[in-house]
């Protein structure tokens, strides 16, 4: 059947089957940057935001079921050639290494940071607690996600000197 | 300031011990990895594969007419089909062969069956679920202490009457191979001798590396030139070109085989497997690309699990503590086919490293493999080859002898480290101890932590009737595989390659045979050429995973790279700085006995407003070389090194343990490591976080279980449980520094001692809270049930 995806601000006119998942119709459209890691909503790499609003497994939900919703990615994240503060603090702070969790991890903070933008550590490490990174053991994830929470309550500083 | 095109390079010379922020993050953090399901190729076909759903059952038809009438299905295969290429079965790394797709029977759950080539991967799937397969059950071997009984069925028909194999005489048609080392007679003697004795039996469970990213591969045969080009997931792409070769007979210069960016390996992506094979296979008749990406369940249930050594060992020290003697017999259950991906000379891998840090002059270890059905393995789960369970049977039993002795853990330890004046220090065992200061790196951990308090905070908890444990490990690795006179792989010697280009303007691009998957030699390796060169690091790009452009090596996994590859870059950089020095000699008019390398930059001797850096070497070297001198400024360096390394480290845990439900907090965790020279200090502290990790996650989560029928029990993440961020302790890290005399810049490799060194530390840490109450061990993982049952059974009430 054929539907019409709003990814990243643009419309996507996709043919999917009715059981195809969201994540399939992302990456179909040549977003890769969605990854793919357990088929059963326990990873997170394929994190997406519905709506700007709310974190999703688009391994959870069907293509169709996405018809008149807008999709961000992390393709979305970077603005006007500038990094969002999460990809920028994730480089600082060594918040990755192989980085295939990486794209669902800074949109699961993304949510979380909208939803409390100054959370402690122990709200970073519950509010991460959907997505999986098998190589960084979190501590640094959590740094990154409090340096974002910082550069975005002060906006004058959205971008570290590297 | 805001900037308008990010630019995560950093910038200038940026050599040994610069904390320097990674390379390889500017395309990840912006969802540009190129992962192998990112790749497309023009009219590619996927694959997708039947399983069985019996452990051991025989293969009575196969019927493959209804799947073949889905639409946009292609193509089914079976074992007979493969028989016709002569590939129904491969060589394994570990001198055994395996089915590609079962032929006659199945050996354990979820074994290849049939493999389904579609237009579509739904297309596909719906295939394979309409491969119809007849079976009839056979009777199942779990348990390899029943393997080799008289009346065990036969798993292994194909060579029941072998009974001599890669690694020697087999006593039973479901025995591997027994593999021994040391004097048997000597310690039975020692230990007979001996004080004081223990005996301690534990399991180190099998275990599943998970990467987060599953297996897959991509066959792309051109029909047209006749060459193959395979994109796969692994951590050892030359390896796997010269495996490729042997297996189809295709000639190696027609196979170029691509390892695009990897998430996350941890041994997982080693050995070659079934799907890959039949994707490979698939392309070749089929004349066109073929994906195949592994399910999460596919990845569990098939793919190399690691570990499941079952231990006995028995340790003799004197009234006062000093060791003796150590006696370890081990049973490896390795699944239906021996599929252990070990250096060829060591079945049992490095597992005699198992005398660990302390000065044992006597020592005899003996492993026995046998076959179950189970999955085949077992691969180095971020480990060097069984140093993991080696380390974990060492550092378990030192506590277990310090509570028979009445001793502190940490104190027995002490008493019993090999010194630094020992070094170079022959083992009891065989192996050649590169350096080491552990009596240091334990001090350092202990002040860190501040022993002596939590010891007196624990007393008075336990007088309260609250539960506390302190546990520590001091581990000793072995990693670097490997010197060529011992290490190699199908024969292949286990050398690595490191090329560098210096181009006219004093950039570089550098290559080298090893992968990486998230270790971070895109930075790593361009901070020893920066420093060896003194070109800037934001001008040196590394390139990994092409064997049509790598050179040779052997690939990233057994914490290899840094001492293999990394000390091959660093002497591939030194051959270039030697040609660099003549030019240099060159443009300052001077003889090259008259010019010293000094502060990254060529100077006449003794007169340091007169030099050349190397950029100005670089360009004379293509615009203005001397007379007689080869034009030009590369070159490729192949490392055999003389030994191995041996980091070590000093781990301690504090655990507090809830009576009521069992639940182990872990409080505090210092981790002290000696990797020698740091190349960069946030990367290894990274790995450090990583590795303790899943030490963490095999101490109190993580474990491939299964029922008496042989079915998988953690086939999924719901069932396999992984550490959140939310269970993930915080960790204490730090260093001591005892360089490696022998490699090049002193590096000895951390990426797997804090999975290696931690486990241990955390059981001890339970087991310590829980001592006076009687318990000597507990064997992983530590859920709440198994505490909860312990402390019922050990009348301890909940309140």
């Amino acid at each position: 059947m054929e539907i019409t995806l709003k990814i990243n601000g643009s419309e996507k006119k996709l043919s999917v089957e009715p059981r195809t998942l969201l994540v399939h119709a992302i990456r179909d459209a040549g977003l890769t940057g969605t990854h793919i890691g357990c088929d059963s909503s326990s990873c997170g790499v394929c994190t997406v935001v519905l709506d700007g609003k709310t974190a999703v497994k688009s391994c959870t939900m069907f293509a169709v079921q996405a018809e008149g919703h807008e999709i961000t990615t992390i393709e979305g994240m970077a603005q006007g050639g500038q990094l969002h503060p999460l990809q920028q603090a994730f480089h600082d702070q060594h918040g990755l290494q192989c980085g295939y969790c990486t794209p669902g991890m800074i949109m699961a903070a993304h949510v979380l940071l909208q939803h409390n933008p100054n959370p402690t550590e122990e709200e970073i490490r519950f509010g991460l607690s959907g997505n999986l990174c098998r190589c960084t053991g979190y501590q640094n994830i959590v740094k990154a996600v409090q340096q974002a929470a910082e550069m975005l309550r002060q906006p004058s500083s959205a971008a570290a000197d590297d | 300031m805001a900037v308008q095109t990010p630019n995560l390079e950093p910038k200038g010379i940026q050599g040994l011990g610069k904390a320097i922020k990674r390379k390889e993050d500017a395309r990840f953090i912006v969802g540009k990895g190129n992962y192998l399901d990112d790749i497309n190729l023009p009219g590619m076909l996927y694959m997708a594969l039947v399983h069985s759903p019996y452990a051991h059952a025989k293969i009575l038809n196969i019927d493959t007419s209804e799947a073949l009438k889905i639409p946009g299905v292609k193509a089914v295969i079976t074992a007979k089909d493969l028989a016709a290429a002569g590939l129904s079965w491969i060589p394994t790394l570990a001198g055994d062969k395996q089915m590609v797709l079962a032929d006659g029977k199945v050996l354990y759950q979820h074994q290849e069956v049939a493999a389904v080539y579609a237009e579509t991967r739904q297309a596909a799937a719906d295939g394979a679920a309409a491969v119809q397969v007849e079976y009839e059950p056979l009777p199942v071997v779990v348990d390899p202490y029943k393997a080799t009984a008289p009346d065990a069925p036969v798993l292994r028909e194909d060579i029941k009457d072998q009974m001599s194999g890669a690694h020697g005489p087999r006593r039973h048609p479901n025995h591997i191979w027994t593999w021994e080392v040391g004097s048997k007679d000597e310690t039975e003697k020692a230990l007979a001798q001996s004080e004081v004795r223990i005996k301690q039996h534990m399991v180190y469970p099998r275990s599943h590396p998970a990467p987060l990213e599953p297996c897959g591969c991509i066959g792309d045969m051109n029909r047209a030139t006749g060459r193959l080009t395979v994109y796969m997931t692994t951590q050892a792409p030359h390896a796997i070109r010269t495996v490729l070769s042997l297996v189809t007979k295709i000639p190696e210069n027609n196979i170029r085989v691509i390892s695009p960016d990897i998430g996350g390996g941890f041994g997982n992506k080693v050995p070659v497997y079934p799907g890959y094979v039949c994707a490979i296979v698939g392309s070749i008749v089929l004349g066109a690309p073929v994906k195949w990406v592994e399910t999460r369940t596919e990845n569990l249930t098939t793919t190399g699990f690691a570990r499941d050594f079952h231990m006995d060992i028995e340790i003799g020290a004197t009234k006062d503590g000093r060791v003796t003697a150590m006696k370890v017999y081990t049973l490896a259950d390795h699944g239906a086919f021996d599929a252990a991906a070990d250096p060829s000379k060591y079945p049992a891998g490095l597992f005699s490293i198992c005398t660990g840090s302390y000065d044992f002059q006597k020592a005899y270890a003996q492993v026995e493999a046998v076959y179950t059905n189970k999955a085949p393995g077992g691969v180095a789960y971020r480990c060097s080859f069984r140093v993991t369970e080696a380390s974990y049977l060492i550092e378990r039993s030192m506590d277990v002898l310090a509570h028979e002795l009445k001793m502190d853990p940490a104190e027995l330890r002490l008493k019993n480290f090999i010194q630094p004046h020992q070094f170079p220090y022959p083992s009891a065992l065989g192996w050649t101890y590169d350096s080491g200061d552990y009596e240091k790196t334990l001090k350092v951990a202990l002040e860190r932590i501040g022993y002596h308090e939590l010891r007196k905070e624990q007393a008075e908890k336990r007088a309260r009737g609250e539960l506390m444990g302190i546990g520590i490990s001091t581990f000793t690795e072995i990693v670097g595989a490997g010197p060529s006179k011992d290490f190699d792989i199908l024969g292949i010697k286990m050398f690595d390659g490191a090329e560098i280009r210096v181009h006219p303007t004093g950039s570089a691009i550098v290559r080298a045979g090893t992968r990486h998957q998230g270790q971070g030699h895109e930075t790593t390796w361009a901070q020893i050429v920066s420093e060896e060169l003194g070109l800037d690091v934001d001008k040196i790009i590394v390139e990994e995973g092409d064997t049509d452009t790598a050179p040779y090596g052997l690939g990233t996994y057994a914490s290899r790279s840094t001492p293999t590859a990394g000390g091959a870059m660093a002497l591939a950089a030194r051959r270039i700085r030697e040609k660099a020095k003549k030019i240099a000699a060159h443009l300052l008019e001077v003889g090259e006995n008259d010019v010293e390398w000094v502060d990254k930059k060529f100077q006449v001797k003794g007169v340091p407003g007169k030099s050349v850096t190397m950029n100005e070497v670089a360009f004379a070297a293509y615009t203005n070389p001397p007379p007689g001198l080869e034009p030009g400024l590369e070159t490729t360096y192949y490392y055999d090194p003389p030994n191995l390394t041996f980091p070590h480290g000093a781990y301690v845990c504090v655990v507090d343990i809830d009576k009521g439900t069992g639940e182990v907090k872990v409080r505090r965790f210092v981790a002290i490591d000696d990797c020698g020279t740091i190349i960069n200090p946030m990367i290894v502290e990274g790995q450090v976080h990583g590795g303790l990790t899943e030490g963490f996650a095999m101490a109190f989560m993580q474990e491939i279980a299964f029922d008496e029928q042989g079915n998988h029990l953690a086939s999924n993440f719901t069932d396999y449980l992984l550490p959140t961020a939310l269970e993930t302790p915080k960790w204490e890290t730090g260093h001591t520094v005892t360089p490696s005399p022998h490699h090049p810049i002193g590096a000895k490799g951390v990426g797997e001692s804090p999975t290696v060194g931690s486990p241990a530390a955390f059981v001890n840490a339970v087991v310590d809270a829980l001592a006076h109450l009687g318990v000597r061990h507990i064997d992983m993982p530590i859920t709440r049930e198994k505490v909860w049952r312990v402390l019922r059974s050990a009348g301890i009430d909940a309140f």
